[in-house]
Formats: structure tokens, sequence, C-alpha cells
């Protein structure tokens, strides 16, 4: 050891407060001993955030995983590191200049590091990993892999992790596989001896016991759709694989095969296909609920251009569907693993003609369960296409979310359904005529009655008893109650989320910018600056967002797009004024952070110029 | 034309069938397509085969495309569910209306545009993934409602009224359908009802994917001499390799052929297929015979039609998914939802 050591540099001890970032090679069995580090802060109580950077590879490009560790409960990334772990020779670079003065750099010192890498501003902690793991392990296979555990036998001398916490996440992650129990806590321990006999353990970094997650549970967004899918009572699934939406459809997929066999017969109470294209699969997902199973498919933003055609039938033809778009950034291929909320724009109008869709904004992991389930209520209810709008950092990143929960007496909405009975009594049907002045008519499912409730589905121009029709009254007719129903679907869809309206200066979000709003606000707060919030959860917009924007002198709008697709939405939808809004950007492709959103605040507040520096 | 509303009246002593239904029950809206179109004969032969075999038309779905063919769900069975859906993407939504509900007879409904160039992709994919239902192509090689453009069914050097002549190799889609794993396939002749009804009921009643392409002239825009999908071609070329009755179960088997003569091939519920000599010898449970027939036929010029080829054992799509007995869209929450306790088991995974 002690190679290219330079200088301890002191600083004070941040308990519970800081950042590690893991820079590693694709496909080098990195993740799961990450993981198994963010995972053990969690289980230690102390909030703790994850982010996955990855690269659209299977094997041998960069990747980065990024852990915040805040006790305040910051859960947005937060910029700058304090501890890298440098296993990756092609960016050891660029991670060594991102770590903080003062903090520490953990890397492989079976070779030494180049010297034109090394800052006398910052720690290193040398390991050799290599030559422990050559010397302790047979197959190549291991010496590989354990390198990665090993690192993390040494953060947990060097942060101060409970050791049994780790041992306790090995045995619970290889239940049923004994054999590589041993060898894990070996190749943790290996790590730990190593820190602790050569270094000065723990750092001025260090993590302790909290109780900060009592009632929590760490759980990725895609993991909590396909459960909320479950849940909801999806029966048909169809889908084209595509990152970052995939993990929807698995975690459907692994629910399924536990939970939806029937006991009796073996069963299964759910199909899900894999489609031959985008198309195909909202096709199917909208054939299976036109006939009364609850579908859905999941997409990202390539397959949302596909879908366009068949939204604008559902939407037309209002043919219930749920669909979940995990956005990423675009247009086209664009950057498939990196996060943007993009398809705003895209979604809200899906498809040509006048025509507008439901959107769904989860912030959370939670919400992304809960918002799910809804979805099928809402769109059997108000018989048109829903859009659950993840994105890719929710979605494919653990987070900590308040645990699921679910009300046994909950039934499903299966909204305006007529049974053979209700036909016979109601004597006439006609599938869009509106009976109850609310804009959302009656359907019936195929088969229901020998001789009543039977019609033509279309997307071409019909009338309320569902026949083709040229003439333009009838149509403007049924577009104009469609619009209604519009008007009707604000009854059923969740309100704002609205802190209050006492000061001058709002800000308005949606999905994952809610990440970083506390500690922006915090940090913003301390320098006498106080903003109402206004998170919204679904479009079309309620009126409340409306009184929000016209009871702030300004109103700031985050959106993680280049193009303000929000804030063009709320000036379309609610006409509201330009100026009252004030555009806060962030698109490069990984979460906003709150010191993105609190310089542009003060970047906006010329007068406070002399105070603008925000510290990383 | 669809604005007149169609008579309701029918003669007093219209024969019923077996569940009290008559000819006129099974009918759809009046017809838009052109007079004489081969169209029109597909919806007459669906009708009649649906009376004849005493179908409940509620317990049928009709799915379709776009085109002049995707029209063709209007004209029967107005007391069935059904779907005009987008150009091409017919297979998708009654894939997905079967998965909802398996119970159900499906008739899909396409044309050479929709499942030979927009939808080519769909079609094949609902061939291979076995979805029990009857899909029946009208196939004119032309595009009629934009006015006579040369369809991928076309065969090389077919020519349409305006004279353009097909450059390219056809798709036929009987030899397609064959390949990709359908496990009923037949062709027929929208001028040949007493071919084709028995065909349309042999395959409702098959399990699995019943596919028939159907030669049906396109009267406007390409019935010259020198269309090969034309009337006078397809009555000039035209072989039928095997003929079939189609007997319903209910129906006592009086046999009118001295024993011996014909094959018979029994479906899942009973019903038989008497498969007539033709001289031939055809056996429609080979697959490359299939294949070398149709293939053999085409080389001079002529049309092979009649039952091509049929797996009786192919399992179909519900049952490769091995899902429930009962429908899907009778499942509820009780069936489907695992309720709060396992819900907190698998929170307790989250941590």
């Amino acid at each position: 050891m002690n190679t290219p050591l330079t200088a301890r540099v002191e600083t004070l001890t941040k308990f519970n407060d800081f950042v590690v970032k893991f820079a590693n090679i694709n496909g080098s069995g990195s993740a799961s001993a990450n993981n198994m580090f963010a995972k053990a802060v969690f289980r230690m109580g102390i909030p703790v955030s994850p982010h996955n950077i990855f690269p659209s590879n299977i094997q041998g490009l960069p990747t980065w995983y990024e852990v915040r560790i805040s006790e305040a409960g910051y859960l947005g990334r937060r910029e700058g590191v304090d501890l890298a772990v440098t296993m990756n020779e092609q960016t050891i670079g660029k991670d060594i200049a991102e770590v903080l003065p003062g903090g520490y750099v953990l890397f492989d010192s079976s070779k030494p590091l180049p010297d034109e890498l090394i800052r006398d501003d910052i720690n290193f902690l040398p390991i050799p990993l290599t030559e422990i793991c050559l010397r302790e392990y047979e197959k190549p296979a291991q010496r590989q892999l354990f390198k990665n555990i090993v690192y993390v036998g040494a953060l947990s001398a060097f942060l101060n992790i409970d050791f049994k916490v780790l041992t306790d996440l090995v045995g619970d992650q290889f239940r049923g596989k004994e054999k590589l129990i041993l060898p894990n806590i070996h190749a943790l321990e290996l790590g730990h001896q190593y820190a602790s006999e050569n270094f000065q353990c723990p750092l001025n970094l260090q993590l302790k016991r909290s109780n900060k997650n009592e009632g929590k549970i760490l759980i990725d967004g895609n993991t909590a759709v396909g459960l909320g899918c479950v849940y909801g009572g999806a029966t048909v699934a169809s889908w084209y694989p595509l990152t970052p939406s995939t993990s929807v459809v698995d975690a459907f997929g692994k629910y399924c095969k536990r939970l939806r066999i029937d006991p009796g017969t073996g069963k299964s109470k759910y199909s899900i296909i894999q489609a031959e294209d985008e198309l195909a699969a909202i096709g199917i997902a909208i054939g299976a609920s036109w006939s009364g199973a609850r579908a859905f498919t999941a997409t990202s933003g390539p397959g949302i251009s596909l879908m366009q055609e068949f939204l604008g039938l559902a939407y037309f033809s209002e043919v219930p569907v749920v669909l979940f778009d995990i956005q990423r950034v675009g247009p086209s291929t664009g950057m498939p693993t990196r996060t943007q909320q993009g398809d705003l724009l895209t979604c809200a109008y899906a498809s040509h003609g006048d025509t507008k869709q439901v959107l769904l904004f989860p912030a959370t992991p939670k919400e992304c369960f809960e918002f799910a389930v809804d979805a099928f209520d809402i769109a059997d209810r108000l018989q048109t296409p829903v859009i659950v709008m993840s994105d890719l950092e929710l979605g494919m990143n653990e987070q900590i979310c308040d645990q699921l929960n679910w009300d046994d007496g909950r039934t499903y909405d299966r909204g305006k359904v007529l049974n053979a009975q209700q036909l016979e009594e109601i004597g006439k049907f006609g599938r869009y005529v509106d009976v109850d002045g609310d804009g959302i008519p009656y359907r019936t499912y195929p088969g229901v009655h020998p001789d009543k409730g039977s019609y033509f589905t279309r997307g071409s121009s019909h009338d309320a008893n569902a026949a083709y029709t040229e003439d333009g009254n009838v149509y403007a007719e049924v577009m104009d109650r469609i619009a209604k129903k519009f008007r009707t679907a604000l009854d059923y869809l969740p309100e704002p989320e609205i802190s209050g309206t006492q000061n001058k200066l709002g800000i308005l979000y949606l999905g994952t910018s809610h990440s970083a709003i506390d500690e922006a606000l915090d940090s913003l707060a301390r320098r006498g600056i106080r903003l109402d919030t206004l998170r919204i959860k679904s479009f079309p917009f309620h009126d409340s967002i409306r009184e929000f924007i016209d009871s702030h002198d300004l109103v700031y709008v985050i959106d993680q797009n280049r193009d303000a697709q929000l804030k063009s939405l709320l000036k379309i939808e609610l006409d509201a004024s330009p100026d009252a809004m004030h555009s806060i950007l962030s698109y490069n492709g990984v979460l906003i952070t709150a010191q993105h959103i609190e310089r542009a605040i003060l970047e906006s507040m010329p007068e406070l110029e002399a105070s603008n520096d925000v510290p990383a | 034309m669809s604005y007149i509303t169609k008579p309701k009246f029918h003669h007093p002593q219209l024969k019923t069938n077996e569940i009290g239904l008559t000819r006129r029950d099974y009918e759809g809206t009046l017809t838009t397509l052109c007079g004489g179109c081969g169209h029109d004969s597909i919806s007459a032969a669906i009708i009649q085969a649906a009376a004849d075999m005493s179908l409940q038309p509620h317990r049928v779905v009709k799915v379709s495309g776009i085109g002049c063919s995707s029209k063709i769900p209007s004209y029967f069975l107005s007391k069935a569910h059904g779907f005009n859906s987008v150009h091409g993407r017919m297979p998708s939504v009654a894939t997905g209306a079967n998965l909802a509900n398996k119970d159900m007879y499906y008739v899909g409904i396409s044309g050479d545009g929709d499942s030979a160039s927009i939808g080519l992709g769909q079609f094949c994919h609902i061939v291979r993934r076995r979805v029990n239902m009857l899909y029946i192509v009208a196939n004119n090689g032309t595009y009629g409602l934009t006015k006579g453009q040369l369809s991928a069914t076309a065969d090389l050097g077919s020519m349409t009224k305006s004279g353009e002549q097909s450059q390219y190799e056809n798709i036929d889609m009987a030899t397609l359908a064959i390949e990709l794993g359908a496990s009923f396939v037949a062709r027929s002749f929208s001028g040949d009802k007493a071919q084709l009804v028995p065909l349309i009921q042999a395959g409702l009643t098959h399990k699995g994917f019943a596919f028939i392409d159907v030669v049906s002239p396109c009267v406007t825009f390409n019935n010259t001499d020198k269309s090969t999908h034309g009337y006078k071609n397809t009555w000039e070329n035209y072989v039928a390799l095997s003929a079939i009755d189609y007997v319903p179960m209910k129906q006592e088997i009086t046999t009118s052929y001295a024993a011996g003569k014909e094959k018979e091939i029994t479906l899942h519920d009973g019903s038989v297929i008497r498969l007539h000599k033709t001289g031939n010898n055809y056996d429609p449970y080979d697959k490359e015979n299939a294949l070398h027939h149709i293939n053999e036929n085409k080389k001079q010029g002529k049309i092979a039609t009649g039952l091509l080829y049929i797996n009786q054992g192919a399992a179909d799509l519900h049952e490769l998914a091995d899902t429930v007995d009962k429908p899907f869209n009778q499942l509820n929450e009780h069936d489907l939802c695992p309720g709060r306790d396992t819900l907190m088991d698998i929170n307790d995974t989250f941590r």
C-alpha cells in the first residue's frame, strides 16, 4: 500500500450525508454488490437513494451507480461525489475529477495509479482488489465477481456499516443457493479486514444507525407498476421489449407466476403476449379491453410514436386501455438508458385529428403502484386510454417510499357496462348515447345478449348508435360529447398536490422532479426565498392549477425536457399567460438536482446576484 | 346503400333453423360495395354457413381492418359485436379480443392490401400465435377503395384495368399460412358458394387458426381478361384439390356416397368434414404435399382450391398459455386481487 497516497486531507466528519459513486464496467457483476451497499444503508434506517447511470450495452461500456445518503431525507441526486469507487480504467480520470475536495477515492491498487490522476486535495484508498481475489479464489469468474464484494466489505470498515447487516443481506440474497453464502461473506471479510488493517477506519464519512425508514420500502417504480397491474386486475399484458419499460412486464409476469395461478387447476389467470412490435402490443391490449378484460401495454418514447394510430382509434371509438410510458431521452433512439420527461406533448395529444389523452404522473414507486391500479378504474370509467407517465429514473431505480397498501374492501370500477338483464330493462341500447349527461356512454361486451346490445366499433365517423355516418353535424355532436366526457374526467383524476398560496412565488412540476423539491426549497428558504408548490398528478388539468398560477406573481415550471413541454401544455390548456411562468429546464439525461433548481431560481432574480453562489 | 334502412319484413313462412332463426337473422346492413363485387358473395356465404349450422349470432365476434374487404363484417350477423379497426392491424385486435373471452367464435375479415401489405407482419404473427379464429382474406389483387392500384397478391404479369402490370412476385397467403403454422388452410372462390360455405363452416368449427384465402374479383378495377384475379381467369384456372361437405355434430350422418370413397375428418366438437375423392387422392394432412400441389398448380397458371391443409392436433393460443377455463372478462377482484396480507408480505421483500 501507500504507493500513490498523498498527504491526508483533513475534513469535518459527515454523518449520514454524502454521496458514494461506483464507477464500473457493464457486465462485470457490480450491480448486485452495489445494490447490497445501498440496501445495507437502508437497513441501517438511513434514507438512501441509488441512481443507475448505465449504458445501452450488455458488456464492456462504463456504468455508474450513484448513492445519495441523506439523514434529512433528500432523495434526489446531489451534485459532487464524496467517495468514488473507481473500478473502470476507461473513466477513472473523469471519476476522480468529480470527487469534491476532501473526498475519497477507493481504487484497485493492483496496478499503480498514473501520476497525472493524483490530486492533492483528496484522499486515496488503495486496495489491491485483483491481487486479493487472485490469491483467494480459483475460478476466473469468481476472481472477477468477488472484487465487487471485497470493495463493499472495505466500505463497511471505511463508513462504519454494521457488518451483520451485510451478512444478513447475503443470506437473504442467496436464500436457496446456500453454497454461495459463505464465499460472499468471506469476500466481505477480506475487504473489511484489509481496510481495517491498512487505514484508519472509519473515515470522516460515517454512517450512523437511524430510524428514518420505519414503514418504508426500497423498490423501483417498474416493479411497483407491475404489482399495481396484478392488484388492479389486469389479465392481458401485451408488449414489445423496450428499455426502460421492459421491467414493467417482467415484474407483472413474476408476480403473476406466484399470485395468478388457479390453485385447483394450476392454470393461469393472466396472459402475457410478447408482440411483434408496439403497434400489435397496443392493438392486442385494445382488443382485450374492448372485450372486457383489463389489459395494458408498457413502452417508451419510440413505442409511443408507433402506437399513435391505435391511440386515436381508442380515443374516438372509446375503448379503455392502459399504457405505461417509461420515458427515456428522445428524439428518435436518443439516449435509451437516460431519463427525460420528453413525451408530454406527444402523449397529451397522441394521434392525428382532435384527440386528447388522459395522463397520470406518478412521482414515487408508491404512486406507480397506486396509479397503475387507478389507471384501470379510470380507463374503464371514462372509456378511453389512460397513459401513466413514468420515466427511466423512477422506473429503473430503487427508491425509498412508504410501504404499499391495499384496502381489501376495494372493488374494481368497471364503468358503465350493461349486462343482459340491464339490456332487457332499458329496451333500446345506443352505444354512444349520452344517457347521463356526463358525456360517458354505456358499453357492452361481445356475446352479452342474443339480440340486444351488439354494436359495431369503428374508427370512422359514427352516430350515437355507432352507425357509420358522413353527416358533419352528427360527427360534430359526437366530438362535442367526447369533449364533455373529458371535462367529466376531472372528477375521476387525482387532484394536484398544493402546499399553499401564501407566497408570491410558486413552483409547479410533476413526476420525478419531485425528488429535488424539498431540498431546493429548504435551501432557498435559508436565503429568505419562499415558494408555494404545486405537483401535477394528472392531465387534463384541474382548475386549481390555473388558480395557483393566477394567485402568484410568478410560477416556476420545471420541465425535464428542452422545449418546456409542461409549460406549453399549461398555456394551451389553461390559457395561462407566458409572463406568469418561468421555465426551469433540465435535459442532460440525468435526474434534475436541487442545486440545478436553486441556481435557476437565483439566476432569475438579478437583484440577488451578489449571493448567487450555489455550492455544488 | 347503407343509409337506406333494410326492411325488417320477411316472408312469414321463411324456413327456420334448429335454434328457430331464419336466414334474415344472420344478415347485416345493406352492402355499399359495387354491384357484382365478389365480397358480397363472401357475406352471403357466411350468412348461409352460420344459419345452416345454427350458430348463435351473438356468440360471434367480427373483426376487420380497413379497405373494401373490411367493410364485409357490416353485411352479415348484425346481432354480433363488430370491430372495424385500423389498416392492417385487425390481427392484434382479434388476438386481444380472443384472449379476453375464449368462448366466442371469432371471424376476421381482411383483404390483400390489409393482410399482405400493410398488415403482413401482424398476419404472420397471428398465424404463429395460433389464435382460435376463422381468418378470411377477400383477395382481389387490387386496392379498390383507392381506385385500383396493384396489391402484393397480384400475380407477376397480372394487369389491372388501368393497364398497370405487376412486376413483382406475388405473396401467396395460403402457403404463407401453412408455413407459419396455421392448422386449417383453404382457398376458395367467391363465385363458388358450394365450395366456400362448407369451408367456412369447417373453419369456424376448427379449434385453432383457420385461414381461407378467397379469390374475390374486384368488378370495377381488376376484372379484365389480363387480370389473374378476375372472374374469367379464376373460372378457367380453378382446380379443386379437394371438395368437402361439412356435417355439424348434431346432424345424423346420412352418407350419400359409397363407403370408402371419401375421407372423414372429425373436428374437436364432433362435427365432420367429409372429403370427397377428386381423382388425385389429395392428402390434406401433409404440409409438404400441400405446398407442392399449390406451387405445381401455380406454375401452370392454375389456382389450387379446397381444403389445402389441416392439423387438428395443434394447440391454440389459450392452450399454449394454459389459461383458466373461465373467460378473463368474467374474472373479478375476487379472482384476481391477491389482497392486503399478501401485499404486506411483498412489502417485506423490499426491506
